[in-house]
């Protein structure tokens, strides 16, 4: 079946879920073989759903592994073997794993892993930030950030589609702000029961699949890497630039699926808010105070992490006066990248962080582009034309 | 894998190193060799950077003409001295990180059930005792409470080598090495027995000075695996580098250390695995009257 088909056409009916059940039905949809689990709040939920769909027939085979470095070196493991897997984690749970992720890369498999991110100790917290994020960012994974469980959905679902291309063939984390995402319930819009994606095809691999039927059986004539000589380092090197090549070659998958890295609203706006998950929703609200109030304000929601939606940034602020970005974190890693992105990057004002569990309520954002706005030198927006 | 997968593509015959061609004519693949044919085939292992007088390097190329089906066979590895060693060994072997090579096996051997329901794929862990006994004891021994259909076979060269000769959880008691200054403090971790409790069908300690008894021991333990549960083999082969013998005295050592009781050749087979490869005997004495 073209992917694109139960992505955008088929026909969806409403349900009222949380996005722990939207990633179930997700996971569901995408034909996956194997899916390995390990506890840790807020993500336990969706994995215990995805142990009902192996429970039900969904998954060729599903297990609790030992903690999460091991599930993702066990997935690792069976994507090298020609599976589609899928696993989840959180927080310390990614911390834990880390060293994992940059092998997944530089492995070339496209696994599919939801974060449900959470903060990491210490002090210890359980609940909703994102700053593992910020640790992730180059790790050589692709990354999406959704704001609802609907995105959450799509994303993973969309994510296989991009991640198993041959040309791109690289691992993509799909994330979601932990609890406000996990733990409460929206309409989320399902495609049919009976649709999946295509199963995985691992002779579409650019790297062989270690099954010993995938030529080449003997991978070198002399250990290239373990040499210390130019060569070698030559050859490593090229290696890393070939998967950020490949993240670069994802672009054009995303758009097709995704429709964009970015959506923007009111692009004729001079102040913006650019955000992602579930800032974005806060910022929604905030902007409808903004207006009410007489201050015109577009939004600028960034789906696609890595790869980073720069010339796409550039062009929708190339006319923007001020750029408020408001964060899930303390580290402020979504500024930064913004900051790095375009030119007159004073535009960008980084905030509000909240952190540590903290909820974001719309007036601090509304009192972050108030205050923003009042700095000397600043052009008021006003309510232009089209309002 | 299929037959003539592993074959030279017309037009590059006169372009591919001997050493290859080789392997396509006269290599183990579909044939049912062993360490008594050592020196009629050509070897999965092909020239390697380990140390003049390397044990592990022997047991090494013991164990890799042992595979029963070498056709069938990856191997997950992991960082140490042997990882210098498998990047062009003649069987598909995975390299992932250092400790994590249970949990990828897992991984690999599950896909690879899903993927060929009909066909035996052998997955074979080979690690050194860093790898196993510490940084990834952990993955390891979760992978035989789990009873993974897997082979580990540790190559125990009772010290960190590729490091520089560091302390292992394998070590002697007594010895001083780096990061065991005033000599390490208990004695080598009893792993064998830890496999026997944490559910592993088959157990041996085995060196590369009794190579015959490492063939079948090796052998026996991927038939196990295949059907049975989880298998563990301990191969002794302490590293005459970071211990400062003379190249050719190492298997001297490993005699003297029989001897002297501190090494013991040792085998366990659950009453399972024990009737398994009782079947298995009795079929093979069978095809060969025919």
């Amino acid at each position: 079946m073209d992917p694109e088909y139960l992505f955008s056409e088929a026909p969806r009916r409403q349900v009222f879920i949380t996005g722990s059940e939207a990633v179930a039905e997700a996971v569901k949809r995408a034909n996956v073989d194997i899916a390995i689990a390990y506890p840790i709040t807020p993500q336990s939920e969706s994995m215990h759903l995805v142990g009902d769909l192996y429970d039900q027939g969904y998954l060729k085979d599903y297990y609790r592994g030992e903690n999460e470095f091991a599930v993702m070196a066990a997935v690792h493991g069976a994507s090298l073997g020609g599976g589609r897997v899928f696993t989840a984690t959180s927080g310390p749970g990614t911390l834990r794993a880390m060293e994992m992720f940059p092998v997944w890369a530089g492995s070339r498999q496209p696994v599919v892993c939801a974060f449900m991110c959470r903060g990491v100790s210490l002090p210890p917290s359980i609940q909703p930030e994102n700053i593992e994020m910020a640790m992730l960012l180059d790790v050589g994974m692709l990354m999406f950030h959704a704001e609802d469980a609907q995105d959450f959905l799509d994303m993973i679902l969309k994510a296989y589609a991009v991640a198993e291309q041959p040309d791109v063939h690289l691992p993509v984390g799909v994330f979601a702000d932990g609890f406000f995402v996990t733990h409460t319930r929206s309409a989320v819009l399902l495609p049919p029961d009976d649709l999946k994606l295509a199963a995985y095809d691992p002779r579409r691999a650019p790297v062989p699949t270690f099954d010993m039927e995938t030529p080449p059986i003997r991978l070198v004539r002399d250990p290239l890497l373990n040499k210390s000589n130019f060569i070698s380092y030559a050859a490593n090197a090229s290696w890393h630039q070939e998967i950020a090549a490949a993240a670069e070659r994802a672009r054009k998958h995303i758009r097709r699926y995704m429709g964009g890295l970015l959506e923007v609203e009111d692009p004729a706006a001079v102040v913006f808010l650019a955000a992602s998950g579930t800032a974005v929703s806060q910022s929604r609200e905030a902007i409808k105070v903004l207006r009410a109030e007489g201050i015109r304000v577009g939004l600028i929601k960034i789906m696609s992490i890595r790869p980073f939606p720069v010339r796409e940034i550039e062009a929708v602020t190339a006319h923007a006066d001020l750029i408020v970005v408001p964060e899930f974190n303390i580290g402020g890693w979504l500024a930064r990248e913004i900051k790095a992105a375009i030119d007159n990057n004073r535009r960008v004002v980084g905030g509000p962080r909240v952190f540590g569990g903290m909820t974001m309520p719309t007036e601090l954002i509304v009192n972050e582009v108030r205050n923003a706005l009042s700095r000397p030198g600043t052009r008021q927006p006003g309510m232009r034309a089209g309002i | 894998m299929s037959k003539g997968l592993f074959r030279i593509s017309p037009g590059f015959e006169d372009v591919m190193p001997a050493e290859y061609k080789e392997l396509v004519t006269n290599g183990p693949y579909g044939r049912d060799l062993g360490v008594k044919d050592l020196g009629t085939f050509k070897e999965l292992i092909e020239e390697h950077p380990l140390c003049a007088g390397c044990a592990e390097a022997l047991a090494l190329r013991l164990i890799l003409a042992s595979l029963p089906s070498p056709e069938d066979t990856v191997i997950v590895g992991s960082t140490g001295c042997s990882s210098l060693l498998f990047t062009q060994v003649a069987v598909q072997n995975i390299h992932s990180l250092f400790g994590n090579q249970n949990a990828v096996a897992t991984g690999l051997k599950r896909a690879l059930r899903l993927r060929f329901p009909d066909k035996v794929k052998d997955v074979v862990v080979i690690a050194g005792d860093g790898a196993t006994v510490d940084i990834g004891l952990d993955m390891v021994m979760q992978s035989w409470f789990r009873r993974e259909l897997i082979t580990t076979i540790m190559l125990d060269n009772e010290v960190y080598a590729n490091t520089g000769g560091q302390e292992s959880g394998m070590s002697p008691q007594g010895a001083v090495l780096y990061m065991a200054p005033l000599g390490k403090k208990f004695p080598k971790v009893n792993l064998p027995e830890i496999a026997r409790e944490a559910g592993c069908a088959y157990v041996a300690t085995i060196s590369p000075a009794l190579p015959r008894r490492l063939g079948k021991v090796v052998r026996r333990a991927i038939l196990v695996a295949r059907e049975i549960g989880p298998s563990y083999v301990q191969v002794f082969c302490p590293c005459p580098t970071n211990f400062k013998w003379p190249s050719a005295q190492v298997l001297q050592k490993i005699r003297d250390r029989q001897k002297e009781g501190i090494f013991k050749v040792r085998e366990y087979v659950s009453p399972e695995a024990e009737a398994y490869l009782a079947g298995l005997e009795v079929e093979r004495q069978h095809d060969e009257q025919e």
